[in-house]
């Protein structure tokens, strides 16, 4: 419920969800008999909520949805029976870590594999290497798996050491024992979200190819996930084992993976505890019903019917849709909202100079500002690296072929540090191409390009926008279910943590300089009393201002801007003009723009494009004079 | 080493069950490539196809009729199917579609099962099926070569109508962008029922002619669905030729495989296709970019 407020980088109190899932576990003894639950089938829950606390990260936070976690499972799961029933290893613990570092290797594999494809096809290999890892259980392996039959007689537990023991016998002390993990197993899983490493998860879950853009590995922070996913399914699998003292083969099998998906959709993904509620409601109104005739038999029809009616209708899952109504029924009540709106309203009042224009579109008024605003945080800004002699970007004979298409040809400039330089030229020049070349995102066919004299051709879009060059879109790629915050932390976390870091324990305000440079960002893009707001709420010229930060939060020193003012009002344009006159300190500027008039404006220098070449290069006024730029133009014939 | 003799035949049998994986493929991937959506019920509507057979051939006692039974209960089931449910999902995310046909994968199954019991249903071979014909050193049961030739010519039918009619051409350029089609002004929303009824036909003849050589439950179909995603993988999501070719590179290598060693012949074709994704993640017949 409270995991959207948490999740902002203020911090807040982690430790209070812990607490009350302290309690409730605590609790259950007690309660639970009461209304006919038996610790079995409490116990039983408690794995499946396990299994799902990792198929949540996987799913509800990254995005990835498997139909294969069966396969770890299994994995963990016989594993662990292995070790307890036919090797010298008694100590379950011992054994279920062993099980768990098993499945997480298992992980690694499958993830190498799985995770060459997104989306329907991440969903079908995850089930084909499940169906696998079945067929390997049943039959190869069968010598010390059980095959069909399983292994039986694994042991419980002991607690405690040589002469103050413990034996851990069935009912509420192995629950007491599975609680335990459970417990463990969320904390970590809790904190893991609440982690910048958890923030950038959510971030590649609402788009990845941003993610990517803005400096993030996506396939080192996809495969940790999916070994993590893969480390709970394993220690939920070797419990299984430990409260049946039985290892099932069908933990394997297909079903399983589908049961763990449907718990966590009914339930509620994204919020942790939803797969956990999924199977409170799947395994105890099953024991609940089973004695009346008809229910026993249709609990199958009728939990499907409830999951696509859920699916369909109700996306969120039962938690999900309580997290919704608290958020709804509670205003902006917690301490750091109002802290922060009476933040924003000191800083409003300061920054509140009349507005000059008359208010035609319906925009409010402080949205426009002409004046220039003492920066009070300053904006990071990378600094330069390696030989640069001066040059911040230089590109020699790029060339793209797409096919027989040649999208360009032969382009050779280069833009000294500092500048503002306009790249100009008719629909179909190929200013995208080149733009995506330049950034990183298209692989030249030929020729070099040069980021502060460093060769920087086919690294890709990840590892230039970690050197300090980055690049807003024509269309906004933004991150769609966060907060405008949310979405510019993403970039400084980025340029804070490198493209890959597993800090999954820390919270996000133990990152240093991210909250400074957001709070700059949010002042220079002038969204700053906007920061709490989902982006799916903003005005378009909001996204575009938005869409901008978040190429300057990752403090480029190199900024390529493709079409800034695509799409904007007059009045938004002046503004965004001011903006790119403000944004300019330190920084070199490269700017593709259809509207001429901001362009002579703006550009020191402008390179102007024509059917893949470079046609022509010079000051605004020698652009605007030059006859071939007319001709192009204005559609001059160029052979006559 | 195995003898020539039995290679022979085993790679006929390869050629008998990858025909088969290929039709089954070619439904799945007609649907996908053209709605965009993953139909996981397709399984589902495998295993309709055999009751619906089944039930016509209680009626009836005519195989044929049987035939034509299951290709109309598979029919109806995914035109209900895509009317009711699928057709509001095609502008939700991938995500949604899998989980949603997934679900009614579900309903489908525990509905014949509550209403047909969870027992194996017989369905006999028909007459003209049995006996076995020698071919060559080989011999061969009569009614698998008739599924053969059944199945044959079923693909023959999917490629006829896909390559030569003008729904074909109009389903192969919405394969290609189905936006572009529907703004030269031809409604895609019909022609996307009409596919989804054409791809769950397919599923469903596969059902009833082959259920005479398998045993008729509810789960029938899961299998069949796990394999036919392999045949997609390697052949490449959306593409017809990449069914068929995919289909029988999938159905020798479990034949082959078993050849040598029946307890891997399921696992090698699992690890021939992380081969695959490992050096062509987009398939033989895929487009690279393309999801």
């Amino acid at each position: 419920m409270m995991l959207q407020r948490l999740s902002r980088y203020s911090g807040g109190r982690p430790w209070v969800a812990e607490l009350i899932t302290l309690i409730v576990l605590l609790l259950c003894p007690v309660v639970l008999p009461l209304v006919g639950i038996s610790a079995d089938i409490a116990s039983r829950i408690l794995i499946w909520g396990l299994f799902g606390l990792g198929f949540d990260i996987l799913f509800g936070y990254t995005g990835l949805l498997s139909f294969g976690q069966a396969a770890f499972f299994g994995t963990g799961g016989f594993v662990s029976a292995f070790l307890l029933t036919q090797t010298g290893i008694h100590g379950v613990f011992l054994a279920l870590m062993i099980g768990m570092l098993v499945a997480m290797a298992a992980g690694v594999v499958v993830g190498f594999f799985t995770l060459r494809r997104s989306g329907i096809y991440f969903a079908m290999i995850t089930l084909a290497f499940a169906e696998m890892f079945h067929f390997l259980e049943l039959s190869p392996l069968s010598a010390w798996t059980g095959g069909e039959n399983g292994l039986t007689g694994v042991p419980m537990p002991i607690v405690g050491f040589d002469s103050w023991h413990f034996q851990i016998s069935s009912g509420w002390t192995l629950y007491g024992y599975i609680a335990a993990f459970f417990l463990v197993g969320y904390i970590v899983a809790h904190r893991i979200v609440l982690s910048p490493f958890g923030q950038v998860l959510t971030a590649l879950r609402d788009n990845t190819p941003r993610a990517l853009a803005t400096g993030h590995s996506v396939r080192k922070y996809k495969l940790t996930a999916f070994v993590i996913a893969a480390g709970y399914a394993g220690v939920a699998g070797g419990l299984l084992g430990v409260l049946q003292s039985y290892m099932p083969p069908d933990a394997v099998a297909f079903h399983t993976s589908g049961q763990l998906v449907m718990q966590s959709i009914i339930g509620g993904a994204g919020t942790l505890f939803g797969p956990l509620v999924g199977a409170a409601l799947w395994l105890g109104m099953q024991d609940f019903l089973q004695d009346i005739p008809f229910i026993a038999e249709a609990w199958m029809l009728i939990l499907g019917i409830v999951f696509v009616i859920l699916i369909t209708a109700f996306r969120q899952g039962i938690l999900g849709a309580v997290k919704q109504l608290v958020m709804k029924t509670e205003p902006a009540t917690a301490p750091h909202a109002t802290e922060l709106s009476a933040e924003i309203s000191r800083r409003t009042h300061i920054k509140g100079v009349p507005d000059e224009h008359p208010n035609q579109d319906n925009i409010p008024d402080h949205f426009f500002r002409t004046d220039t605003p003492t920066t009070k945080p300053d904006l990071l800004i990378v600094p330069k690296s390696s030989t640069s002699e001066g040059i911040a970007l230089a590109c020699r004979n790029l060339t793209k072929h797409y096919g027989g298409i040649y999208a360009n040809e032969g382009i050779t400039l280069s833009i000294p540090e500092g500048q503002l330089r306009g790249i100009i030229g008719p629909n179909g020049a190929g200013k995208s191409t080149f733009f995506k070349m330049l950034a990183g995102e298209v692989v030249p066919t030929e020729g070099q390009i040069f980021l502060h004299g460093a060769d920087i051709t086919g690294l890709g879009v990840t590892a230039v926008s970690q050197l300090g060059m980055s690049k807003s879109y024509q269309i906004n790629e933004l991150f769609s279910k966060l907060t405008v915050e949310q979405n510019l932390a993403i970039p400084v976390l980025a340029r804070l943590r490198g493209e890959f870091r597993t800090d999954m324990l820390k919270s996000l305000n133990q990152v240093p300089g991210l909250r400074q440079q957001i709070e700059a960002t949010l002042d220079l893009v002038n969204l700053d009393q906007r920061a709490d707001i989902p982006v799916t709420e903003l005005a378009y010229g909001e996204k575009r201002r938005l869409e901008i930060g978040l190429a300057l939060a990752s403090a480029p020193n190199v900024l390529l801007l493709d079409e800034p003012l695509a799409g904007m009002s007059p009045r938004e344009r002046a503004d965004t003009v001011q903006l790119l006159k403000r944004i300019r300190a330190g920084r070199t500027l490269i700017v593709v723009e259809h509207d001429m008039d901001a362009m002579f404006e703006l550009a020191e220098y402008i390179s102007v494009l024509q059917e893949g070449r470079l046609l022509a290069e010079g000051t605004p006024e020698e652009i605007k004079n030059d006859k071939r730029v007319q001709d192009a133009y204005l559609g001059g014939i160029e052979e006559a | 080493m195995p003898s020539l003799p039995l290679f022979l035949s085993q790679l006929f049998n390869g050629l008998a069950t990858g025909l088969l994986l290929s039709l089954i493929s070619a439904g799945l991937t007609i649907i996908y490539g053209t709605l965009g959506v993953l139909n996981l019920a397709h399984g589902a509507l495998f295993m309709v196809g055999a009751y619906a057979g089944f039930m016509a051939l209680q009626w009836t006692g005519s195989f044929v009729i049987a035939i034509f039974g299951g290709m109309i209960g598979s029919l109806l089931v995914g035109l209900v199917m895509e009317r009711v449910i699928v057709r509001f999902y095609y502008q939700r995310p991938p995500e949604d579609q899998i989980l949603v046909t997934f679900g009614i994968g579900i309903v489908i199954t525990e509905l014949v099962r509550l209403s047909f019991g969870g027992i194996s249903k017989p369905v006999p071979i028909p007459s003209w099926g049995e006996g076995i014909t020698r071919m060559g050193f080989l011999f061969y049961p009569n009614y698998r070569i008739e599924m053969m030739v059944f199945v044959a010519i079923a693909l023959l039918a999917l490629y006829l109508l896909l390559y030569r009619t003008r729904l074909g051409m109009i389903v192969r350029a919405g394969i290609e962008d189905s936006l572009m089609v529907n703004m030269l002004g031809i409604n895609v929303y019909r022609i996307f029922l009409l596919v989804f009824g054409i791809g769950a036909m397919t599923a469903g003849f596969a059902g009833i002619v082959t259920s005479p050589i398998l045993a008729v439950t509810p789960d029938m179909g899961e299998v069949f669905l796990v394999q036919s995603f392999v045949v997609i993988v390697i052949g490449g999501v959306g593409s017809f030729p990449g069914a068929i070719i995919g289909g029988i590179i999938a159905g020798e290598i479990v034949s082959l495989t078993s050849m040598f060693s029946p307890a891997y012949s399921q696992v090698m074709l699992f690890a021939v296709m992380a081969v695959l994704l490992a050096v062509r993640p987009q398939g033989l017949f895929g487009i690279e970019g393309r999801e």
